[in-house]
């Protein structure tokens, strides 16, 4: 079973405390009546589908019960790292490199 | 004696030289959300919260767990419930917060016994040695959202959501005659 950290309780859990909620740092556009449908439809639906370390939302379900991000690669499920909603996105290449 | 539960009542689900399971009388139950001055919410209901998740605090039979960033259990004497709700509503117009009485929505197991780690351990994915005598966690057991205590190291309580209580029951009752067909 996958062990995931959660930055809220600090302690390495099994998965099955915890859901995905898709891809993270989708930002909601400040004037949603301003877009364009296709601007809309790409904000509700467009997302990249990435194969390799992707950027996610995770949620404490069965735990602290909050939404977090992680860094985890989709082909050998991996953490690279998990970190508070909020905080900014780590930069990808030095995650890498720290993570060999 | 196993006794199978239909309704709810305080009563024993299952005792066995494993492991001993019983319904808990009732109690008082409050789930409260509150950000920013802590410690005066901790005067106002006469126990400090907890900030760090999981672990508990104490006094007077009232009983609170941190379970999240903002969120608390506390477990109320039924006679002291209207004094806590009173303190935490004369707060509310100074810090805003959220205070749902909850004492329905939930009953609690408790789970003595040699073996009751061991019994803890087929339903809850979590490694149990993780839990530190005196502390609680939210978590899961056998597909359930429970609040895990750990009084002792062979003493457990577990709070259970009404509708999840037979099922869960029945998981214990069946995990504790297992354990004891084993040392047997
Ligand atoms: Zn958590």
């Amino acid at each position: 079973m996958i062990q995931i950290h959660c930055p809220y309780c600090g302690e390495t859990l099994p998965e099955l405390e915890f859901a995905y909620a898709g891809e993270a740092h989708i930002v909601r556009p400040e004037s949603p009546s301003e877009q364009t449908d296709e601007e809309w439809a790409a904000f509700l639906f467009l997302r990249d589908n990435v194969k390799g370390p992707h950027f996610e939302r995770w949620r404490h379900a069965h735990g602290c019960g909050r939404f977090f991000n992680a860094v985890r690669n989709t082909i050998t499920d991996r953490f690279y790292i998990t970190y508070k909603a909020g905080e900014p996105r780590p930069d990808l290449a030095k995650l890498l490199e720290e993570s060999k | 004696m196993s006794k199978h539960i239909s309704s709810l009542a305080p009563s024993v689900v299952v005792d066995t030289a494993a492991a001993h399971v019983a319904v808990t009388p009732m109690t008082g139950r409050i789930s409260l959300r509150a950000r920013g001055d802590l410690a005066a919410i901790g005067k106002a209901i006469g126990v400090s919260l907890p900030t760090q998740i999981g672990i508990c605090a104490k006094t007077d039979g009232i009983e609170v767990v941190c379970l999240g960033p903002d969120e608390w259990t506390l477990l109320v004497p039924l006679d002291q419930i209207e004094k806590v709700q009173g303190a935490l509503a004369t707060l509310a117009p100074s810090l805003p917060h959220s205070m749902t009485e909850i004492t329905g929505r939930e009953i609690t197991f408790q789970i003595e016994g040699p073996h009751a780690a061991d019994l803890m351990s087929i339903g809850c994915p979590r490694d149990i040695s993780t839990i530190k005598v005196g502390q609680a966690r939210r978590t899961l057991f056998d597909g359930a959202t429970v609040v895990l205590w750990r009084d002792a190291e062979t003493s457990f309580r577990m709070d259970v959501w009404n509708s999840f209580a037979p099922f869960l029951a029945s998981t214990l009752e069946t995990g504790a005659k297992e354990l004891a067909a084993e040392l047997a």
